[in-house]
């Protein structure tokens, strides 16, 4: 019989820039989310097995091995450790995995912590560092980067559901306001929608990266770390808090060349990782509360906010619009600030989702509270949509 | 008497510098930036901004503010040859710093950039303000460019493809010297340079208030 699973524990550094090295920093969190579940390192734990999620400690710090770094540091042994790396998507990959070990029966508690180092490098570098999961042979070898896919998709966006630059300006504006009620989050600052889209000054201010995506529509590149402690939850009554349940988890791949797609504008993998998630949890896209959606670039908000189900198809920028993806919004999205404003660690977003998500469950979330919320989404996005995980959190009553 | 005619040969022969025109640009947070050109009499209000960034390790604050400190002494008390300071306020408070002098008429020389106030590109705007006022109001045909720190390297050196030139000397020392070409400055200024003239008179009269930070992005708790 399959258990079921919860969120004990989590922690959040401060994204933005690290003042220390890559497994100090991921300790910082882990430390957070094993204090929040009542648990104390060293003898007696508890902890079975640590999930790390970092998809560029190789690449970008020299690093390798990371969990079992971190358990050391941590004082956790002899726990099982792994490193789990699945490009962007790698956070929650690493949730996934902590799901399985406890739904299995293989452990009861599980550490997952997702963390990257990305400032150690020039933003070019970071860009480059990031393009190595595309296609090296169709792909990479071109020249081509995420921002580049993100502008042709944009493009291709708006020409086909009418989506317009002030429609992303708008985007950008509501999670930097969201990021403004969160202390971790990298920018604390709220762009004008005058100022960056509208005013004469626009094109020098808030200049073409991508066109037609500008500065204010792509994330930052932060350092930063989350963690969140796994526990079955017929073991719920050791911790302090009342664990939030796990209640859907649903993957998909893609084509790993874009261009191979059939429709360049459809995100099947954002699809069907969301409906095996829905199904997994018995619920649809009118239950969730709250969610956490992948926005690297502001556009993919919108787009996966429709494949997820919570807009039709081509309509998600008008329920922008209308405000309904903000905080007292019939449907708040990215209320952590999202990539665009919290940042985007890499290894640590999918981690640093469900945080968010556990936050908002919880009623801890504090000025960006979604008031009442029982159920919350967040999908992760790997590559340029070849590999997504969509995670689903239920309070329990 | 005597003294007076020490300090006149002490002091640079001057050059008569086109001022530069107030602008003002439009910032991301819709804040608007003043830039206009400090005078001696300005130079002990932007000497207490920058004195406690000297200090600043971080993002190598310390040596650039440090440096910029000696300049505006420098210029105040006639040391340098042809130099001039420009200013970045927002509602009159002093948010950033530049400053340079002219070599002679076709040659100018960039000194330092400080933003005090971070993440509105303010440092990339009084950089551009800066060269705006070499190439298109003093004439010149280079600037001659070095930089201390990783951010601005990555600003001037590689956003504005600077020709790299180390036979030529840079007053500031041993980095590498880059150079701002016209043909350089033509290519890129329509992306890097903005603002508007004129500054309404009483915008530029707020402007000219020099008001002292009352915080620090860099300083953690600063209290003035």
């Amino acid at each position: 019989m399959v258990r079921k699973v919860g969120i004990a524990g989590v922690g959040h550094t401060k994204f933005g820039r690290s003042e220390v090295p890559l497994v100090d920093m991921l300790a910082l969190a882990a430390l957070e989310a094993l204090d929040d579940a009542g648990i104390r390192t060293g003898k007696g734990h508890g902890v079975d097995q640590v999930f790390v999620a970092s998809m560029g400690a190789g690449l970008l710090n020299r690093q390798s091995s990371v969990a079992s770094a971190l358990v050391d540091t941590l004082n956790l042994q002899p726990a099982m450790a792994e490193t789990v790396e699945n490009g962007p998507a790698s956070g929650a990959s690493a949730v996934k995995l902590g799901y399985m070990a406890i739904a299995s029966g293989m452990c009861d508690v599980a550490l997952v912590v997702g963390g990257e180092l990305m400032r150690v490098v020039t933003g070019w570098e970071a860009t480059d560092f990031v393009a190595t999961m595309l296609h090296p042979d169709a792909e990479y070898a071109y020249g081509l980067t995420l921002p580049a896919f993100a502008g042709m998709f944009t493009r291709l966006y708006m020409d086909k559901y009418g989506v317009t630059e002030k429609d992303l300006a708008m985007v950008a504006v509501k999670n930097h306001e969201h990021a403004m009620h969160n202390p971790v989050a990298h920018i604390q600052l709220v762009p004008s929608f005058h100022a960056i889209i509208e005013d004469e000054d626009a094109p020098v201010i808030n200049p073409y990266v991508a066109e037609p995506l500008r500065v204010y529509d792509v994330c930052p590149v932060s350092d930063g770390a989350a963690a969140v402690v796994l526990c079955a939850m017929d073991l719920a009554d050791r911790f302090p808090k009342k664990p939030v349940r796990i209640a859907g988890i649903g993957q998909a791949t893609d084509t790993h060349v874009v261009a191979e797609r059939e429709v360049p504008t459809d995100l099947l993998a954002v699809r069907l990782a969301a409906q095996r998630a829905y199904a997994m949890a018995g619920l649809k896209p009118e239950d969730i509360d709250v969610a956490e959606l992948h926005d690297a670039f502001t556009i993919l908000e919108i787009a996966i906010s429709e494949e997820a189900g919570l807009f039709p198809r081509g309509k998600g920028h008008l329920a922008v619009r209308r405000g309904e993806t903000r905080v007292g919004g019939r449907i708040p999205i990215n209320t952590s600030g999202g990539l665009k404003a919290k940042g985007h660690p890499l290894g640590a977003t999918g981690v640093s989702q469900i945080v968010e998500l556990v936050r908002q469950l919880r009623g801890e979330a504090g000025g960006r509270q979604v008031e009442g919320a029982r159920h919350g989404l967040a999908v992760n996005f790997g590559g340029f949509g070849n590999n997504v995980v969509a995670t689903i959190l239920s309070k329990e009553e | 008497m005597i003294v007076d005619k020490l300090e006149q040969s002490l002091r640079p022969p001057e050059t008569n510098m086109p001022p530069y025109p107030p602008k003002y640009i439009t910032l991301a947070s819709g804040e608007k930036m003043v830039v206009h050109q400090a005078s001696r009499e300005d130079v002990p209000r932007l000497l207490e901004a920058v004195r406690p960034l000297v200090t600043v390790e971080k993002d190598f604050y310390d040596i650039v503010a440090a440096r910029l400190y000696a300049e505006l002494l420098a210029y105040q008390r006639y040391r340098v040859k042809d130099e001039y300071v420009l200013v970045g306020t927002i509602d009159g408070v002093i948010v950033g710093i530049v400053n340079g002098r002219m070599v002679d008429d076709k040659v100018g020389m960039s000194y330092h950039t400080v933003a005090i106030k971070r993440g509105l590109r303010i440092g990339a705007q009084l950089f551009a303000a800066k060269m705006e006022y070499h190439m298109d109001y003093l004439g010149q045909q280079e600037v001659l460019i070095v930089a201390e720190s990783p951010i601005g390297y990555r600003r001037w050196m590689i956003e504005y493809e600077l020709e790299s030139r180390p036979s030529t000397w840079h007053e500031l020392g041993g980095v590498p010297t880059h150079v701002l070409t016209k043909a350089l400055w033509e290519k890129h200024k329509p992306m890097k340079c903005t603002g508007r003239r004129p500054v309404p008179p009483e915008m530029l009269e707020v402007a000219k208030k020099l008001i002292l930070p009352s915080e620090y992005p860099q300083i953690p708790g600063f209290k003035r």
